[in-house]
């Protein structure tokens, strides 16, 4: 019992202390690629700290909703995350939920952001809702679709299962489904983390603002608070990407060890993963916004395919 | 026990009635005592159907008035099951009308009796064990949910949707008709006991028409697309009390009957109307889900919504028939589980929503969405407990409605293992979708939410709105209350199941769903997905420690202060810089305007220039596809049937003498061959 709630903790450190770097490295490599020197890795935790500490103004015209929002979104993304096998196959709150409790979890923390959004009652925080709303729903499916495709591999939708199902067949990743699952969710990955070309989250250009439409009016602690579970979802994201299509090197169980190995190869794999986010941002223009349900449809596409041809191959 | 608790249920809601009848002057008397013995009955009722589940079938006749006719009430574990969601319902609905009902201006005695009439037939509904009885209760409750409807008569939109919702309701009666004495002439008897074996005696193609002929009949009652388009108008213009039955439970006599039908009467149904009920049920939920996001009348949205929430059943019971025929039993339970649970989900958490719509509907007098606003502050009760309904309805953990969704995604999961045809596809596909409904009841119930309580109010009579009354509130509290314990509750509400499934295929669903220690819902085999709400809610209670030990590091210097929003530097910040609800559903419009065809109109008057404008008039409507495509074309070739029928009609006594000889002569020639 005692290991269980160490393993957890040991998690939700890591969940805590490896988001924020994610974000720093991304937006440091980002800028190396547009030939400026960009702030440094550490620079999202000097922000957090920064914005932990100074008050807050809070819209006279907003409710209790816009103050319960932040702590909701942080709480149900770090939940989430704790389903998720990072550093061992062995999942934390496994047991609790896998595959579609984690983007359930997520939805619901989205829910709550958008209504948060919507309680200003500035024009910008609807519009953000709007299409927030509007692309993950776009989203969803195709989604569902990349992970039903693994589930149906592993024959469970536990997390662990599917990660110790990829582990055992090495080379399953490079079967037409899992490359094309891979794909989608990738494509997914795109949108839900608002990254170019879906959204920009270095803009505050009304036109084209989805996420930092939503939380204009949020500033400190809830602000930071937002931004860390942002932060901690993308990392979640990626860490899905790869425990479920190439976790190799991932143990099975939970072993001073091995975490330690786990982790090695879990950083090296998000350093990849991010390169390659980094690169479709830098090479990509922001999409308009009536032509992210294209790319959405590519994605569905993708999955389907993934689907169709784990009988067919 | 429950026979008993059954039969007082009945004497209770017909003493309603009376009451209803005897308060015909005096209303307040009428409410207080009618609603009080609903209340008592609709108790009596869910204890009826709790008990009744578990003590397994009993079957008895009420006291008959006419000779050689027996009113057979059998209540096996189906039928309990539909009792019991007609209970708690009822019990809440009952409370909330005690409030909502006080100084109502239409006469309280009439709305009294037909409410009491309305929940004893749909008791008899769920319970008759008898085609003619059956079919007696069926229409007594059509009639009195039109009565309901058409309660506010002195309006020209009410009664057109009474008259919509009697015609359809006749057209699927007349299906259902028919395929009773189908199945009675080849049983002998309109037993429903001796149905079962009638049926297999059949040829083939004449079960699959009496299939079709009951799903279609059913269907309309439960709002299936293409046979919904009396729901969105009919639920909305009854008074919200109403709405709420209707929802909640009348388009679930639709469900009881289809389930009846495919788990009752039919021993082994034919793979392909598994696939129809599928089909039907993802397009249900999907196109439901998309209408409802375009509404702007909470009310509409809501009964939109319940078409959604049908199609999600179906897909339950879709996928449990196309098990059953391929063989899996187990399979075939947890996807019957998965319909049944969202069954009762759907009837608690809908019912909650009409009747926040309605206390947002007694204080504003709106039903418009963009005349409300800021009503969070105003009636906290009620937003409250819209909110617990809007994220139980969008299938949010760890609250109801996320359950009966897993336990759907799950059957479909497992359904593609199930055969190696190319209909396997159909299972996945369906679960896409499945995310793709509920992603999209999400962005639709965050603009319910959203628009109607959050912010400022957007006219002066949402800025006024008061509270609810205690009794309004209490019905809504009690239906919030259910949500969240048949969310964390899962793992013993499951279990009541088991006689329902065993009933049907001779497997416990509980046996394969429940492990470590009753606390963890798992999926089939002992490596399948597990999820626990409970856990989840304690994780979030542990997790809430973080906030508070980051607040304790760092937040508690930080001054926190009240400011006006960003107005974008314009003089103030007022309800017209919010963005509407036509404008929050915009992106989806363009997005799925081949479904809609949107249509806008903006006309601008100015003086000077025409960036000046001095009045501007905005109109937007999309397209009722079903209506155009399909009822309208049909209402004229009806029209012109009956024109071209009208030349038999001579008006001349002669020729009329002449039908009924030649009618005669016919049947007697009938008769003589038969």
């Amino acid at each position: 019992m005692m290991e269980r709630v160490l393993e957890g903790l040991v998690q939700l450190v890591l969940l805590l202390a490896v988001a924020p770097l994610l974000s720093g490295f991304i937006r440091t490599m980002k800028a190396r690629l547009q030939m400026r020197r960009g702030p440094g890795v550490l620079q999202t935790y000097y922000e957090l700290h920064k914005l932990l500490r100074k008050g807050m103004v809070i819209p006279d015209t907003a409710s209790w909703l816009f103050s319960a929002t932040p702590y909701i979104l942080f709480v149900t993304t770090i939940a989430a995350g704790l389903m998720l096998p990072m550093v061992a196959a062995q999942a934390p709150l496994g047991i609790f939920g896998g595959a579609l409790a984690v983007v359930y979890l997520l939805g619901l923390g989205r829910f709550f952001l958008a209504l948060g959004g919507l309680d200003t009652g500035s024009s910008f925080g609807g519009l953000g809702s709007s299409r927030e709303m509007t692309i993950s729903a776009l989203a969803e499916p195709a989604m569902m679709l990349a992970v039903f495709t693994v589930a149906i591999g592993a024959n469970s939708t536990s997390l662990a299962e599917i990660a110790r199902t990829a582990v055992a067949q090495e080379w399953r990743f490079l079967a037409p489904s899992q490359v094309l699952a891979f794909a989608a969710l990738f494509v997914v990955l795109i949108a839900e983390t608002g990254r170019i070309p879906v959204d920009n989250p270095a803009t505050h250009l009304e036109l084209t603002m989805i996420h930092e439409a939503m939380i204009l009016e949020y500033s400190g602690p809830y602000l930071a608070l937002i931004e860390w579970g942002a932060s901690i979802k993308q990392l979640l994201l990626m860490v899905l990407l790869i425990n479920c299509f190439w976790p190799f090197g991932l143990p099975a169980a939970w072993s001073a060890t091995g975490a330690l190995a786990g982790l090695a190869w879990l950083l090296f794999k998000l350093l990849l993963l991010a390169c390659a986010v980094v690169l479709v941002e830098t090479t990509n223009a922001k999409m308009r916004l009536f032509r992210v349900p294209e790319l959405m449809a590519v994605a569905f596409t993708l999955g389907t395919l993934a689907l169709v041809s784990t009988f067919l191959f | 026990m429950s026979p008993t608790l059954f039969n007082s249920a009945l004497a209770l809601w017909l003493a309603g009635a009376v009451a209803g009848l005897a308060g015909f002057r005096r209303p307040e008397w009428a409410r207080l005592a009618g609603f009080g013995l609903a209340l008592l009955g609709s108790l009596a009722a869910a204890l009826a159907g709790w008990m009744g589940i578990a003590e397994g079938a009993a079957e008895w006749n009420l006291p008959s008035a006419v000779p050689l006719f027996s009113w057979t009430v059998r209540l096996d574990p189906l039928s309990s099951y539909f009792n019991l969601a007609l209970g708690v319902v009822s019990a809440a609905v009952s409370l909330y009308s005690f409030g909502y009902l006080r100084g109502n201006r239409g006469n309280t005695g009439v709305l009294v009796f037909f409410y009491n009439i309305l929940l004893l037939s749909l008791a008899l509904v769920f319970s008759a064990s008898n085609a003619f009885f059956f079919l007696l209760a069926w229409e007594a409750m059509a009639l009195a949910a039109y009565c309901l409807v058409v309660f506010e008569h002195e309006k020209a939109q009410t009664r057109r949707a009474g008259v919509l919702f009697l015609i359809m309701s006749h057209a699927g009666t007349g299906l259902l008709l028919t395929a009773f004495l189908l199945l009675a002439s080849a049983a002998g008897s309109l037993d429903f006991s001796t149905f079962r074996a009638a049926l297999s005696s059949l040829p083939e193609w004449e079960q699959g028409a009496v299939f079709v002929m009951f799903f279609l009949g059913f269907g309309v009652k439960a709002g299936i697309i293409p046979l919904h388009v009396w729901l969105p108008e009919a639920h909305p213009v009854a008074p919200s009390n109403v709405s709420a039955l209707m929802s909640g439970i009348v388009l679930k006599t639709g469900i009881y009957g289809i389930a009846r039908v495919c788990f009752d009467f039919f021993e082994a149904p034919p793979v392909w109307a598994g696939m129809l009920v599928l089909t039907a049920g993802v397009v249900s939920a999907l196109v439901g889900v998309l209408y409802a996001l375009m509404e702007n009348d909470l009310k509409r949205l809501l009964a939109y919504s319940s078409i959604e929430n049908i199609g999600i059943i179906l897909i339950g019971f879709g996928a449990s028939l196309m098990f059953q025929a391929l063989g899996h039993p187990s399979l075939a339970a947890i996807a019957l589980a998965a319909g049944l649970c969202h069954t009762l989900n759907h009837a608690v958490f809908k019912s909650l929503l009409f009747l926040g719509a309605g206390s947002v509907l007694h204080s504003t007098h709106t039903r418009n969405m963009e005349e409300m606003g800021g009503l969070i502050r105003r009636m906290p009760v009620t937003a409250l407990c819209f909110l617990v309904g809007s994220i139980a309805i969008s299938g949010l953990p760890p609250l109801n409605g996320f359950i009966s969704e897993w336990l759907t995604y799950q059957a479909l999961l497992a359904g593609f293992g199930t055969t190696l045809s190319l209909t396997r596809v159909m299972f996945p596909a369906a679960g896409a979708l499945l995310a793709l409904t509920a992603a999209l009841a999400a962005a639709c119930f965050v603009k319910a939410f959203g628009i109607t309580f959050l912010a400022l109010p957007r006219s002066p009579k949402a800025a006024e709105a008061r509270e609810a009354s205690l009794s309004m509130r209490a019905g809504m509290a009690v239906l919030a209350a259910a949500c969240v314990a048949l969310g964390l509750g899962a793992t013993w509400f499951v279990p009541v199941l088991d006689p329902i499934t065993r009933q049907a295929f001779g497997v416990d669903v509980s046996q394969a769903l429940i492990t470590a220690n009753g606390l963890v819902l798992s999926a089939g085999s002992t490596r399948g997905g597990t999820v626990s709400t409970a856990g989840m809610a304690l994780a979030f209670l542990a997790l809430a420690a973080l906030p508070a030990l980051l607040w304790l590091a760092w937040g508690r210097h930080g001054r926190r202060a009240t400011g006006p929003t960003w107005d974008c530097g314009l003089p103030g910040l007022t309800a017209d810089n919010e963005y509407t609800a036509t404008a929050f559903s915009k992106a989806l419009r363009m997005i799925f305007s081949a479904l809609f065809k949107p249509r806008r109109e903006i006309q601008a008057e100015y003086e000077v220039s025409p960036y000046y404008p001095t009045a501007i008039r905005f109109e937007s409507e999309i397209e009722p596809a079903f209506e155009k495509h399909f009822y309208d074309p049909l209402k004229l070739w009806i029209l012109a049937m009956a024109n071209r029928a009208r030349a038999v009609q001579a008006g001349s006594i002669q020729a009329y003498l002449a039908y009924i000889f030649v009618t005669l002569i016919g049947l007697l020639l009938f008769g003589v061959r038969g």
